[in-house]
């Protein structure tokens, strides 16, 4: 069973004349209780593919489904008890002025069929279940640390018992003591819960940490996708070696590490022709320039390189 | 938090804007005499930092006799109760319009700037004076002509601050939860943009306590014997040079009053700003 399906997802903006692709034709599917992460440097678009996925932003083209479902045929209560989000800053995704109880009962006064004690005693049950005290549902957002903010957000999210939550660089906003404790609460809560994730970050420790499966994405692509062990092990793609080279080590007075994929940052406004990642490849040849890559199917994933 | 108390001129505002709300509330209790009666016997009495003065009338008569302190209270209220009144009604119309057009975006937003744009091209006062022309003059009248034409600052800081906070992810989060438009509008948006629509409407309440004045100087606003500011330095334009005190005592009221409000505004505006920062 398929929880996330999306097929040929296209998403673009429009900045100006400029057209900015941010998803380009990507598909892949993840299967009910699996953690598929989502690795890839900033404006690379793995955002804007949470969003189409929650269904915040409408995909230009292409097909999204959940548990089944197409998204387009859900109407947003429906959406809600399936897919919910945790977004990156607890300090953005929390409303400033609401009461931590309050904020953790919205999606399910929101759904309009739960008593006020059946909504009273879900929501202590919750706070509970991601190790907040009973005394914390009177707190402000302001009155709590991002540790115990980011609980929260969390606890909103799992209320309604969703079967997949989307992840969205969910520790990347805090202390680093304290991503341990989110990532092992994210974990123990998807054993018990049976969640399914789609973990997006940039930390490759993380997403080795916690994804039974890892997605590169490059300029709106997935360039490769692969078990996380096997990804971890033998990675097959340019810029994924490149990535995995790019972990910075304790090590002092190394600097940090020379990736060889030079100082300029991809424009996705300007998308390369050929191999989108010629340009900053370092083993291009002349005809990654004009060709562009299809994806060589590998035994439990593929990767879009033409010298893989 | 502390920033906006710690300015004297916020305490100054709020005492001035204190006691004009007291003496709006308690006008008939604190006047000394009727301010309607009128008693030519005792015309253009001098207040009591003049020689000849009648210590039952502190701060005078006017040129019907009538006590000028009494007047001076009651053109409180009235002032008072024509900027709360016109800050409401521009305030409904203009959160509104603002609000639906920040957050809709795409063309229920071009609409809203066509509607902005639209209303900042009428002269107020000059509709407004048509609108009184035409339909005679009363405080009801002239409440809800200038409530439909103050409505703009609101609407435009509404619509702005809106889209700021329809961006943050707590109102995506509401919209991933399934919340209804409608609640994520009064719940979530409304209260993290209230703290800067108050700021917009002690400078409306000023202002339309300042058109009021203006419009009842030309005799169309409220009209006579309501003792309104505005009127009585148009009553009193013509004993100026003999009576100066009948038209300094209102303008000054008039200045202290607005003076009071705007210094409150400011504050309001760094208290709010300091607290948007911590």
């Amino acid at each position: 069973m398929t929880a996330i399906e999306v097929r040929n997802a296209r998403k673009t903006f429009k900045a100006g004349k400029r057209t900015v692709v941010a998803v380009d034709d990507v598909s892949f599917s993840v299967r009910e209780g699996g953690v598929l992460g989502i690795v890839g440097e900033s404006g690379c678009g793995k955002s804007t593919l949470a969003r189409l996925i929650l269904g915040l932003l409408p995909a230009d083209s292409g097909e999204i489904a959940i548990d089944g479902r197409r998204l387009v045929d859900l109407d947003r209560k429906a959406r809600a008890r399936l897919i919910q989000p945790v977004f990156q800053d607890p300090f953005a995704s929390l409303n400033p002025l609401a009461r931590v109880r309050d904020i953790v009962a919205m999606p399910l006064r929101a759904q309009a069929s739960f008593s006020k004690s059946e909504v009273a005693k879900t929501v202590e049950e919750m706070l509970t279940r991601v190790g907040l005290s009973r005394e914390m549902g009177g707190r402000l957002p302001a009155e709590l640390s991002g540790g115990q903010r980011q609980r929260v957000a969390i606890a909103r999210a799992l209320v309604l018992r969703p079967r997949i939550v989307v992840c969205d660089e969910p520790t990347s906003a805090l202390d680093v003591s304290v991503q341990a404790q989110i990532l092992n609460l994210l974990s123990e809560l998807r054993r018990d819960l049976g969640l399914t994730y789609l973990f997006i970050s940039h930390n490759l420790a993380v997403v080795e940490h916690v994804a039974s499966e890892v997605a590169v994405m490059y300029l709106g692509r997935l360039v490769e996708r692969e078990p996380t062990e096997m990804l971890f092990a033998r990675p097959e793609h340019p810029y994924t070696k490149a990535l995995l080279a790019s972990v910075l080590t304790p090590e002092p007075g190394l600097g940090v590490p020379d990736v060889g994929l030079g100082d300029t940052l991809p424009d996705p406004a300007n998308i390369p022709p050929g191999c989108r990642f010629h340009p900053r490849c370092p083993i291009a040849e002349p005809r990654c320039a004009t060709t562009t890559p299809a994806v060589k199917p590998r035994p439990e994933g593929g990767v879009e390189c033409l010298l893989a | 938090m502390k920033r906006g108390w710690r300015n004297i001129g916020t305490w100054v505002g709020a005492v001035i804007v204190g006691i004009a709300a007291f003496c709006a509330l308690f006008a008939p209790l604190l006047v000394p005499h009727d301010p309607f009666a009128q008693d030519l016997g005792k015309r253009l009495l001098v207040p009591f930092w003049m020689e000849g003065t009648d210590p039952s009338h502190l701060l005078g008569t006017d040129q019907l006799g009538r006590d000028y302190l009494s007047r001076l209270i009651y053109g409180c209220r009235i002032s008072m109760m024509i900027g709360v009144t016109v800050t409401i009604v521009s305030g409904i119309i203009g959160i509104t319009i603002g609000v639906l057009g920040g957050f809709m975006g795409g063309r229920v937003d071009d609409v809203v700037l066509f509607a902005v744009t639209t209303r900042l091209s009428l002269p107020v006062v000059l509709v407004a004076l048509a609108v009184v022309g035409l339909l005679g003059s009363s405080m009801t009248i002239l409440m809800f002509t200038l409530g439909l034409l103050l409505w703009e600052r609101f609407a435009v800081v509404a619509r702005s601050t809106t889209m700021q906070v329809r961006n943050l992810d707590f109102v995506a989060a509401a919209w991933c939860a399934g919340c209804s438009r409608f609640r994520i509008l009064a719940g979530e948006v409304l209260p993290n943009i209230a703290s800067h629509l108050v700021v917009v409407a002690t400078l409306e309440i000023a202002l339309a306590i300042l058109l009021e004045a203006a419009l009842s100087f030309l005799g169309l606003g409220v009209p006579p014997p309501l003792p309104s500011w505005g009127l009585m330095i148009a009553e009193a334009k013509d004993y100026m040079f003999f009576s100066p005190w009948v038209i300094v005592i209102p303008g000054i009221a008039l200045f202290v009053l607005v003076l009071g409000i705007n210094l409150l505004g400011d504050g309001l505006r760094d208290l709010f700003g300091a607290r948007s920062d911590a």
